[in-house]
């Protein structure tokens, strides 16, 4: 009888989707540090809704399909103020939605991990390029949309290599992340086949970036800086603090492109960038925000879709169903870069294209032709399965 | 006597003229058109020599392009200028514009060439344009950047396939409403029927396949996947789909896998892959079946495929980032 029973009741809930007039609500989350990221050039300061704005905008395309399918997407927006704890507001949002898009430093984003380990909340990624995120501090609840600083330097460093522009000028700045993503560039010149022939120190001595007469102090720091150099093809600038890199481009001693920080830079998303469909995407972006679309942008639109396509291929907005998805050899998710991006399954990194860009244009994408790999060649980008340092759990 | 003998040298001569032609002259003498998204143009290609006869000039961006029911004219998606052109095939230039709602990308017109179906990628409709009245006569909201358009044999249905969606939606063509919405791989570009309704074919360009739907039951039955030695599975997104009209062979255009797949259409089966340019894209039978066409974007040409020998035998230089191609009676 009792077997019966269940047997009845489980046949009524797998009947139930057809029948349910309540649609299958979806809650993400979207967890950001509030305050804006200082910029050397003034049309480059990010919007207030830097990240947020991409995730809305997935939440609508979401529902547009969702809408054929009985499912609804909601967004949920938390900003952190200064010393506000980060695994608290988590956990308090982890109440209200399975899913949360976070845009938080590398060590917010792991508290916030810890905090919701045991709850079964699936944090993305969108903001933290830090390669210990996916390597030593990998966490099985966290997927990372974000392509991390070592993409980055391997997309530009492939370029820069099939550019037969192999001599390297190296100025890196004083600060810690800039030293990471100095690491991440020597990296991919020994992998690669590119030469550092020298290496110099940008000092952040400290100093505003917007002054009245700066150009003209600018004009003669600059070529000083970089005169006597050794014989090279191009200024590889590593300055993620926006401290000097936007000041070199026609400024350096010798006549040489730069590349790195300024110049030629590698990134996941660009206003520009119009192949691959991507003219309908940035379309949408500006009539729903009127402002371009970045890489935060991106990436968090990125995290959202990839969220509604797993909710639409297993008909479920439960974090463990949509997780498992994620996860399994079924995924994919088409981003507007040309070819289908899927997870890495050894650390949770999305693959995907890298966009080499002048500020204007679109120049290039990597990985260059010719780059080969056994599995994709999306991974000559990053830190690769032989490599791995991560042991998810 | 004299007179007669004339006659009948003359009625040799013409007979012999006959035979001589018959032999001679191309079976096909047909007339294509093909678009070029990046040059603004159109190629206009005399099929009896594979030759260009003449390049229009058309709006900003021109995509999808088929020709009228009886031949005279060609319509042009150009997507830019947010609207649909008309070319007189006799002047030959642009001679109209249909009013196609944002960003035209392909349509379908229906059996009698009344109806024209648009999908408007900016815009997450289908418009519905009559031809004469050059009237909008309603839209569908469909999914996230509608593309593909195909009408069912019956003419019953319309598929719209929605790129961001993932789905391909089944519309009444009465009622214009979505009857159901089967999903696909990832990115739908292409919706194909086989003329006995029987099957209906959608490639997924991102997710690298083409789904089998059955139209009366409205689900996905088989799915072809594609395996090119020496490609990673990336580089393989299929886009253009042909068939022949009695069912039996398949071509789906792999895109930048450089490559056409022919496909046993019966068990759905890739017999080989045909080595063509660069990015190819769409593609037309000549009316006889007896060649194909296919654009090749990145290389700017256009390849000719011979379809009962299974041989590209052609390849003919046309503008920039050639997109769409018809093909008809000149």
């Amino acid at each position: 009888m009792i077997r019966w029973l269940v047997a009845a009741i489980g046949f009524c809930i797998a009947a139930t989707p057809v029948l349910a007039a309540d649609p299958i609500e979806v809650g993400i989350g979207y967890l950001g540090r509030a305050g804006v990221k200082p910029k050397l050039s003034l049309v480059e300061l990010p919007a207030e809704n830097d990240g947020l704005a991409g995730a809305r905008l997935a939440i609508e395309d979401n529902n547009t399909t969702g809408k054929f399918l009985n499912q609804h997407f909601t967004l949920q927006e938390v900003r952190l103020r200064d010393n506000e704890d980060v695994a608290k507001a988590a956990t308090t949002l982890a109440e209200r939605t399975g899913f949360i898009i976070a845009d938080l430093p590398a060590d917010d984003l792991l508290k916030a991990a810890d905090a919701l380990r045991d709850r079964g909340t699936l944090l993305f990624n969108a903001g933290a390029i830090d390669d210990r995120l996916r390597e030593q501090d990998c966490r099985a609840n966290v997927i990372h949309v974000a392509p991390t600083r070592s993409m980055l330097a391997d997309a530009l460093a492939q370029y820069l290599v099939w550019k037969q522009w192999k001599r390297w000028l190296f100025v890196v700045g004083s600060h810690d992340q800039d030293k990471l993503f100095a690491d991440a560039l020597r990296r991919a010149a020994t992998r690669f086949g590119a030469k550092i022939v020298q290496e110099r120190i940008f000092e952040d001595t400290g100093g505003a970036r917007r002054t009245d007469s700066g150009v003209t102090l600018i004009q003669r720091q600059m070529p000083v800086f970089t005169q006597q150099a050794p014989a090279y093809d191009v200024l590889v600038a590593a300055d993620e603090s926006e401290v000097f890199a936007s000041y070199l481009p026609y400024r350096t001693w010798d006549p040489r492109p730069v590349a790195g920080s300024a110049g030629l830079v590698p990134t996941s998303w660009h206003a520009a960038q119009d192949q691959w469909g991507a003219i309908q995407i940035q379309n949408r972006f500006v009539k729903l925000n009127s402002r371009h679309m970045t890489a935060l942008d991106m990436q968090a639109w990125t995290a959202a879709r990839m969220i509604g396509e797993a909710a639409s291929r297993t008909k479920s907005g439960n974090p463990k169903a949509v997780s498992a998805f994620l996860r399994g050899p079924d995924f994919s998710i088409a981003a507007f870069k040309g070819r289908r991006l899927t997870l890495r399954d050894w650390n949770l990194q999305l693959r995907q294209p890298i966009l080499l860009v002048d500020g204007r244009m679109v120049v290039s994408v990597s990985p260059q032709e010719g780059f080969l790999h056994q599995v994709s060649e999306l991974d000559t980008l990053g830190a690769d399965r032989p490599e791995t340092k991560c042991k998810l759990q | 006597m004299k007179e007669d003998g004339l006659r009948m040298w003359r009625h040799c001569l013409l007979s012999g003229m006959a035979v001589w032609l018959a032999t001679v002259a191309p079976a096909s003498a047909f007339i294509a058109y093909v678009s070029n998204e990046k040059s603004n143009t159109v190629t206009v290609i005399d099929t009896s020599n594979w030759t260009v006869t003449k390049t229009i000039k058309v709006g900003q961006r021109p995509r999808g392009i088929e020709f009228t029911r009886d031949g005279k004219f060609v319509f042009v998606a150009v997507g830019d200028d947010d609207s649909i052109q008309v070319i007189d095939v006799a002047k030959q230039e642009v001679v109209d514009t249909l009013p196609s709602g944002p960003d035209p990308e392909l349509f379908a017109l229906d059996a009698e060439g009344k109806i024209l179906y648009v999908a408007n990628e900016n815009d997450n409709t289908v418009t519905i344009i009559d031809v004469e009245k050059r009237a909008r006569l309603g839209e569908i909201q469909v999914g996230v950047e509608p593309e593909g358009m195909a009408i069912s044999p019956d003419g019953k249905f319309l598929i719209n396939t929605s790129e961001t969606t993932n789905m391909a939606h089944f519309i009444d063509t009465t009622t214009r409403q979505i009857v159901a919405n089967v999903l696909v791989d990832a990115r739908p570009r292409f919706a194909e029927f086989k003329r006995d309704n029987s099957e209906v074919w959608i490639s997924s360009e991102i997710g690298g396949t083409v789904s089998i739907v059955d139209p009366v039951k409205r689900e996905v039955t088989k799915k072809i996947t594609f395996e090119i030695p020496g490609l990673r599975s990336e580089a393989i997104q299929p886009v253009g789909i042909g068939m022949t009209k009695d069912g039996k062979i398949a071509f789906v255009a792999l895109g930048p896998a450089n490559r056409i797949a022919v496909v046993d259409a019966t068990s759905h089966k890739v017999i080989k892959y045909l080595l063509v340019g660069q990015r190819v894209w769409h593609m037309a039978f000549t009316p006889d079946e007896k060649y194909l066409m296919v654009t090749n974007g990145v290389s700017n040409d256009v390849s000719v495929i011979d379809v009962a020998a299974q041989k590209v035998i052609k390849t003919i230089q046309v503008g920039e980032l050639p997109w769409g191609i018809t093909i008809a009676q000149p």
